[in-house]
């Protein structure tokens, strides 16, 4: 337990995806004008990132892994070199299925998250999240884990970016340096926030 | 000049595609493309250097097949078409890396495959390749990958040289620890140096080429002491 508790810190604070590795800054840096915007692209990360990591890893355990497909009585073959296929099609795969449900069973839910949806399955931060997943070797609670949690430090990332810009606006900036300039500087300097957390002990 | 250019395969059009992604619109610091992998893969310029390679020819490539195939592609399923024909040349990048480069594949890790998911490349597929024929999509391909290495390069020169005093492992500044006198800035190893060597190149590009400034939305008024003037 005490190792998906930290695995969880981990993921929010210290390997921060948006902050540390750099993942998903189109859409980081292009959605962070206004904090309710920038909430609902959060969420919306968030329960995708939650979906497709464990599902990938589920699918790259049974079928891509050496030896993997032993179960179908086939040994000796390694398809490991499809996942970067296989993630993102499952990605485009999932969030299309998610946009169906959520447009069937809960319309408000689709009206607020329904124009993320597309710009997620571009979102280097869910591909990223995988491939992580895949190089780090995860177990199945262990992706589940992850997949909550990087969701949630990439949300709360944005969400503090929106905070920032917000007040931002007002105050007087050099031409040159107005809006994405000054943008980059302020990722920077959240950044170096979050690098705070990377002396902790877990 | 012109006469000898028009001669060759470098036409106006494949002249302006090829050279105006290297500031005048560059995907990075005007377009706001491609910034995932952009900054991670810096702290070294070795790997910014094959980072840079991969992400040209993929993106030269994959807008090359995707034109030839334009005018077959349904609109409705054309995001998934374009994915595929990228992930499977990312497949074969990371393939060579790690037959030939495997130290460099290591130290890259997500990043190449995270080539599928940078807007550069779906971006230049989806606005220009898809109108365009393969020669001059090909051709923007490798523009708008120059565009990106340039970045990439000149951020990797100041995070490797300041931040461990060499270029390419080979020793520029020699450090304190070694007897010399430069004294390494660890930040610039760090992530968030990235954030601040783009937003100054950002600063410094708009300086340059004011068109490319963006307006601010509200402007101070200076009411306290007026103008001067108008005693």
């Amino acid at each position: 337990m005490e190792a998906y508790i930290s695995l969880f810190v981990k993921a929010v604070f210290i390997e921060n995806l948006a902050l540390s590795f750099f993942l998903g800054m189109c859409t980081f840096i292009a959605v962070s004008k206004k904090i309710s915007t920038a909430m609902g692209l959060g969420i919306a990360v968030m329960v995708v990132q939650a979906i497709t990591v464990p599902a990938n890893n589920v699918v790259y355990h049974a079928l891509l892994k050496e030896d993997a497909l032993s179960w179908l009585g086939i040994t000796g073959v390694d398809l490991s070199f499809l996942a970067l296929l296989s993630c993102i099609g499952m990605i485009a795969a999932l969030v299309q299925i998610l946009e169906m449900i959520l447009d069937k069973f809960f319309p408000a839910l689709y009206f607020a998250l329904g124009v993320f949806l597309p710009l997620i399955t571009v979102n280097c931060a869910i591909l990223g999240g995988s491939l992580f997943m895949i190089e780090r070797d995860y177990n199945f609670g262990e992706s589940v884990t992850y997949g909550v949690g990087s969701g949630l430090g990439w949300a709360l990332a944005i969400t503090v970016m929106a905070g920032v810009r917000e007040k931002l606006k007002y105050s007087d900036i050099p031409a040159g340096l107005q809006g994405l300039g000054i943008t980059f500087i302020t990722a920077g300097l959240m950044s170096l926030g979050f690098m705070a957390f990377s002396g902790i002990q877990l | 000049m012109s006469a000898i250019l028009n001669d060759s395969i470098l036409n106006d059009e494949t002249k302006k595609v090829l050279t105006a992604p290297l500031v005048n619109d560059n995907p990075i610091t005007l377009q706001v493309l491609g910034i995932c992998s952009a900054l991670a893969v810096t702290s070294q310029m070795s790997t910014s250097l094959i980072m840079a390679l991969a992400l040209t020819l993929v993106t030269a490539f994959s807008s090359a097949a995707i034109s030839a195939i334009r005018n077959h592609i349904p609109s409705s399923i054309r995001i998934i078409v374009q994915m595929t024909i990228i992930a499977s040349l990312v497949i074969v990048v990371d393939q060579l890396l790690k037959a030939f480069a495997y130290d460099v594949s290591k130290q890259l890790s997500v990043f190449v495959g995270l080539i599928i998911t940078n807007c550069i490349v779906m971006g230049r597929a989806e606005g220009y390749a898809m109108k365009n024929p393969p020669l001059e999509s090909f051709m923007d391909g490798i523009g708008n990958g120059l565009g990106y290495s340039l970045i990439l390069v000149i951020v990797a020169f100041f995070r490797e040289t300041l931040g461990s005093g060499k270029l390419l492992g080979i020793e520029v500044f020699k450090l304190t620890k070694d007897g010399g006198w430069y004294d390494p800035n660890g930040l610039m190893l760090l992530p968030p140096s990235a954030f601040f060597i783009i937003g100054l190149i950002i600063w410094g590009v708009r300086q340059w080429k004011p068109a490319q400034a963006e307006k601010s939305e509200y402007k101070i008024m200076s009411i306290a002491h007026g103008e001067g003037g108008h005693h």
